[in-house]
């Protein structure tokens, strides 16, 4: 049997592997963002915490996923369900590129014009939402777009605990030495990053700040 | 005697590794006056120009402006009170023209009519075509952007104007047009405005007055034709840094 017949004869299986990745993808990127994007603005504010919030992602991020899903496991109500312990498992490795990115990218902002904006007597907040998220927002939309292709990679081991995805297909074809069955789940899922990466670098670039051709 | 707007009693300013910046500065700034604070790099005439919107806290000494201690007022009402221009202009690159100049009118919430009426006053006001209303300032020349720079400061009507070399990174045709246009705009508008530069021959054509500081100390503060004849050393080694040429009676139309 040759790679699209298995692909034809399991579209079904495949589909619904594919939308559960995109799922756990989605969600966890969502918790990411709305807890790494404040991060990135609070050690902004508070440059005594940068350090040990950044400290903290790395060490997330060095942990490898296999354990960190093992380390997971014991965790109350998280553990109970794989597809939440997978959730949580990609939310922490999409913190890194998000709280960087939102800390760069506001610390990039031009020096003269958060100066003249705070001497215009805007509010903090006003100054956060009027001027430095808008400067900022391609190079935070950067870190969102890499945290989901590093995440829907990363799903795919999330199958081991069992909590599926497009890594479902692909263990099971490890284990039966198949190389359709691998290609099944590794292609959707690389088709997905690319996907993902080209629709969010459009938005990147609609969203920068308009600059000289 | 003027009204003072801007009164310094005896400021101080320290860096946290306790290197003084400005050292016991009493200034006073009359209403509708320009008073130049005159200085090379390093002078502290940045750091006085701050203290007075509370970009830099004053700890030692008292600042009062409109007779109320800076430290009494609300910053954000205070720095709406008081236009502020810089050299870097520090125009916000993601909005056009019209928004960069209505955005403080918009935040204290002024009608939509009132605020493109007044963004489109402004323009004209300070020299520009109605057709720049709509452009990103990359889209400007640095003539340009300064213009915006001064009409954003005096979108709310603010009474005072601090402006920080807001000539400066101007080619010297372009900046002299600026400075004469400011000038007969300053007769119109009679603003109370504190303007800092370390160009002796824009302070002899703008200032009312002049005071000069070095290495955080008030040299002296004067009038231009006081200024030239000042036999200071410090005044004097100033003065012959620029050399001839400097006059101070002719061009200007004192208010």
């Amino acid at each position: 049997m040759n790679f699209w017949h298995f692909v034809v004869q399991n579209k079904l299986e495949i589909a619904d592997l594919a939308l559960e990745h995109l799922w756990m993808v989605a969600i966890s990127t969502l918790l990411a963002v709305a807890v790494g994007i404040p991060l990135g603005i609070l050690i902004t504010r508070r440059p005594g915490l940068r350090k040990s919030v950044i400290a903290a992602a790395n060490i997330v991020q060095t942990i490898p996923s296999l354990a960190l899903f093992g380390f997971l496991l014991p965790a109350p109500w998280i553990g109970d369900r794989a597809g939440r312990l997978a959730v949580l498992a990609l939310m922490l490795y999409a913190l890194l590129p998000l709280i960087r990115n939102t800390y760069a990218g506001i610390k990039g902002v031009d020096h003269a014009v958060i100066e003249a904006a705070r001497g215009m007597g805007l509010t903090d907040w006003q100054l956060l939402y009027k001027v430095e998220l808008p400067l900022a927002a391609s190079v935070i939309l950067a870190g969102v777009r890499l945290a989901i292709v590093i995440s829907i990679g990363l799903a795919t081991i999330a199958a081991a605990i069992g909590a599926g995805g497009l890594g479902e297909l692909i263990f099971r074809g490890l284990a039966m030495v198949n190389n359709n069955v691998i290609l099944a789940g590794a292609i959707p899922a690389a088709l997905m990053a690319l996907f993902a990466d080209t629709l969010l670098g459009w938005l990147e670039k609609r969203l920068s700040p308009p600059r000289p051709a | 005697m003027a009204e003072a707007v801007i009164e310094f009693r005896d400021v101080s300013y320290h860096l946290p590794d306790g290197r003084a910046i400005l050292r016991n500065l009493n200034l006073d700034v009359h209403r509708g006056e320009i008073l130049v604070l005159l200085g090379r790099s390093g002078s502290g005439k940045t750091t006085a120009l701050k203290l007075v919107n509370r970009l830099l806290e004053t700890r030692s000494g008292d600042l009062r402006v409109e007779d109320r201690p800076s430290r009494q007022w609300d910053v954000i009402q205070l720095r709406r009170h008081i236009g502020y221009a810089i050299q870097e202009v520090g125009l916000f690159p993601h909005f056009t023209v019209e928004r960069n100049i209505g955005l403080v009118p918009a935040i204290e919430s002024w009608p939509k009519e009132k605020i493109a009426q007044r963004v489109e006053e402004l323009i004209k006001l300070v020299g520009l075509h109605g057709d720049v209303a709509s452009r990103y300032p990359h889209q400007l020349s640095g003539g340009q952007r300064q213009r915006v720079g001064v009409a954003r400061a005096l979108a709310a009507e603010p009474p005072i104007l601090l402006m920080d070399e807001p000539f400066g990174a101007l080619d010297p045709l372009t900046r002299t047009d600026l400075q004469r246009e400011f000038l007969s705009l300053q007769l119109k508008l009679q603003k109370t405005v504190l303007f800092v530069t370390h160009d002796l021959r824009e302070a002899m054509l703008l200032g009312s007055r002049i005071a000069l500081l070095e290495e955080g100390r008030l040299v002296s503060v004067s009038s231009r034709e006081e200024f030239l004849a000042s036999p200071d050393p410090l005044v004097k080694k100033y003065v012959e840094a620029f050399g001839t040429g400097l006059e101070c009676s002719d061009k200007r139309v004192s208010p």
